[in-house]
């Protein structure tokens, strides 16, 4: 038995060096960032060996969300939710559909699969720097349907002006209410035909109240700004969501292939029998089977869009205000502008969205690994 | 037997082959450029085909960039080497050494691997500095193994997960202890596991510019850094970056090509799910 504990301590002491390395580096670190972002850490101090920091609260958020000068903090965060939406959207559907096209076992599948996939190995500068070709005004995929005997199209992918979706960031709290009460009614009515009583009660119910309730006396919520600000999806933007896509749709299949591999063939045999057709047999059977891979690729992409900085840099540079993204902010803010205090709580913002995703993810992944034993 | 054509089956051909041609057609463009001489680059004509090869782009891209190239190649082996190597003894623990609040422990560890790395640079960049790490290359090994750690000890918990235990409580009845259970049981049975981890941290790794951009001085960029450089601002002619983005894609598309067995698993192994 003592040979048995011994061990045990072995095993403890190899493990140390890498426990302490991740609390020292992420939750140390993430730490750190933390009271950086409520400090007045900028400008000269910021190079100097022993700087002078003050604690200064929570101004540097509040500057963040509400100052005059931050604008650009609150387009680019909006860029980021357009582009996570329209990714996960792109990637997700994409991915499902080319995964449920070589799940019918065409020949040469190996040779398909490795096409679909050979954009997941390269690096988003080398990606950012094809497409930036790729995406030119007046050359690359505007001239495609040229070739197919249509007219050329003059989109600017990465420089377009345009904005469309445009609201006031003023009226930020009520059109955060709005969106629950969007999604608690879609959730309702996804739910209805299971569970009728419940969806009422837990769905239906309080979203249309919620919207009411917001329609009669959203008024009297507070501003989140002293003057208007409009922000809406810049267009610029697209060229660069479909080079994330393109990239990554080949993750999201192979991620859906071994989740179709993995269903028995009996299972499928008995959908056919019982009269269903293909389509019937992915929506009704393999796909809600999936669940658990659809969130593992929402959790992945999502947080693949929030951190996304490389891509961007290569395809329009960091200076580009209508494709900017929070990533990028940070860069600039921290390591050009000097001001240090406000790139740790653009991190910290990033870190909180991120974590709103990552942290039930994990938690329940816990809870299974700890059932399963 | 002969074999029925449905209208099906030719209308699956139909849209792989156009799907083929979308996902191949960055890859077309980039080579077709790239062998172009300068002056034959033009917007409207940049999907034609080259009217002669001209190869001489990538030796001039591959002297600009081989500072970077030799960096990266540093850089990739050593991160890859040690955080595997690690994440290997890790997953071992992990997997065949439970003990209370190990399960937590590993959690905590998975935590770091989803973590936008902007929340950890400020620190990092100071804590390099502090150190007199910063703007080299061991300074970046160091973050990629730190960072490294959570995605090669999930790899290896799961792949150590499928060695029976009973092999390993027989060995210890035999008297083998810790270490010696590790070189003679467990170690010998990771060879996947080890190609499956290198591959993908070796991508991960080649493909960083982050970190690259912000932990290191010039003469010590990765070749991440040193593509976004050649290419960036308003690039004269397109014929050198889109040689560069071959050479900087070269190795880990071999790897993918080649391969790609294992580095699909890494990509499952990511996704945390067993």
């Amino acid at each position: 038995m003592r040979e048995v504990s011994r061990d045990r301590i072995k095993a403890f002491i190899t493990l140390l060096p890498s426990v302490v390395l991740i609390g020292v580096f992420v939750y140390g670190f993430i730490g750190n960032t933390v009271w950086i972002s409520m400090t007045d850490w900028r400008g000269g101090a910021a190079l100097s060996e022993n700087p002078v920091k003050n604690f200064i609260g929570m101004q540097n958020y509040v500057e963040l969300f509400s100052g005059f000068l931050d604008g650009r903090f609150r387009q680019d965060l909006v860029n980021a939710v357009y582009y996570s939406v329209l990714l996960l959207v792109g990637a997700v559907g994409i991915g499902m559909f080319i995964a449920i096209l070589l799940d019918r076992k065409p020949r040469g599948e190996d040779f398909l699969r490795t096409v679909f996939l050979y954009p997941m190995s390269l690096s988003f500068i080398v990606t950012g720097t094809i497409w930036r070709w790729l995406l030119a005004p007046q050359g690359g995929v505007n001239l495609l349907p040229t070739y197919l005997g249509g007219k050329a199209l003059d989109f600017q992918w990465l420089s377009s002006m345009k904005t469309v979706l445009l609201f006031d960031w003023q009226n930020l709290f009520p059109i955060l209410l709005y969106l629950a009460a969007f999604v608690l009614i879609l959730l309702g009515l996804g739910k209805l035909r299971r569970d009728p009583s419940r969806a009422f009660k837990h769905y239906l119910v309080p979203g249309v109240v919620l919207g009411a309730v917001v329609w009669l006396f959203g008024d009297l919520l507070p501003r989140a700004l002293f003057m208007e600000e409009e922000h809406g999806f810049n267009l610029a933007t697209l060229g660069i969501i479909l080079a994330t896509i393109w990239q990554y749709s080949g993750y999201t299949m192979a991620l859906y292939l071994a989740g179709f591999n993995g269903i028995s063939q009996d299972l499928m045999d008995a959908a056919r029998l019982d009269g269903a057709s293909d389509f019937d047999y992915y929506m009704h059977v393999a796909i809600p089977m999936l669940k658990p891979i659809t969130i593992s690729a929402v959790i992945i992409l999502s947080h693949i869009s929030l951190k996304m900085f490389d891509l961007i840099f290569a395809m329009t540079g960091p200076d580009n205000a209508a494709t900017g993204h929070p990533a990028l902010d940070m860069y600039l803010t921290t390591f050009r502008a000097n001001d240090f205090a406000k790139g740790a709580a653009i991190a910290i913002v990033l870190f909180l969205v991120a974590g709103t995703f990552i942290i039930p993810y994990l938690v329940t992944s816990y809870r299974q690994r700890r059932n399963a034993r | 037997m002969t074999r029925r054509i449905s209208f099906g089956t030719v209308l699956l051909y139909l849209v792989l082959a156009v799907l083929v041609v979308v996902y191949l057609l960055p890859a077309y463009m980039a080579v077709v450029t790239s062998l172009k001489l300068p002056n034959e680059i033009t917007l409207p004509r940049a999907w034609e085909f080259p009217s002669t090869l001209n190869w001489s782009s990538f030796s001039e891209a591959l002297a600009l960039l081989k500072p970077n190239l030799v960096n990266s190649v540093i850089l990739t082996i050593c991160a890859t080497a040690l955080s595997t190597v690690l994440g290997s003894l890790n997953g071992y623990v992990f997997s065949k050494w439970k003990f209370k609040g190990s399960e937590v422990i590993f959690t905590l560890f998975l935590f770091g691997m989803f973590i936008p790395y902007q929340v950890i640079l400020i620190p990092l960049f100071q804590t390099l500095r502090a150190m007199n790490l910063y703007g080299g290359l061991p300074g970046l090994i160091l973050a990629h193994v730190v960072y490294g750690l959570p995605i090669t000890s999930l790899i290896f918990r799961n792949f150590y997960a499928q060695i029976p235990t009973a092999l390993i409580e027989s060995a210890r009845l035999d008297g083998a202890g810790f270490f010696s259970i590790y070189t003679r049981i467990v170690f010998p049975l990771s060879i996947p596991g080890f190609v499956v981890t290198s591959l993908w941290q070796f991508t991960q790794v080649w493909n960083e510019f982050l970190w690259g951009i912000c932990l290191t001085r010039h003469s010590e960029n990765p070749i991440t850094v040193g593509l976004a450089q050649l290419a960036g601002g308003q690039a004269v002619s397109w014929n050198l970056p889109m040689a560069g983005s071959i050479l900087a894609a070269i190795p880990v598309l071999c790897i993918y090509v080649f391969l790609g067995r294992y580095f699909i698993r890494g990509l499952l192994a990511g996704s945390v799910k067993e």
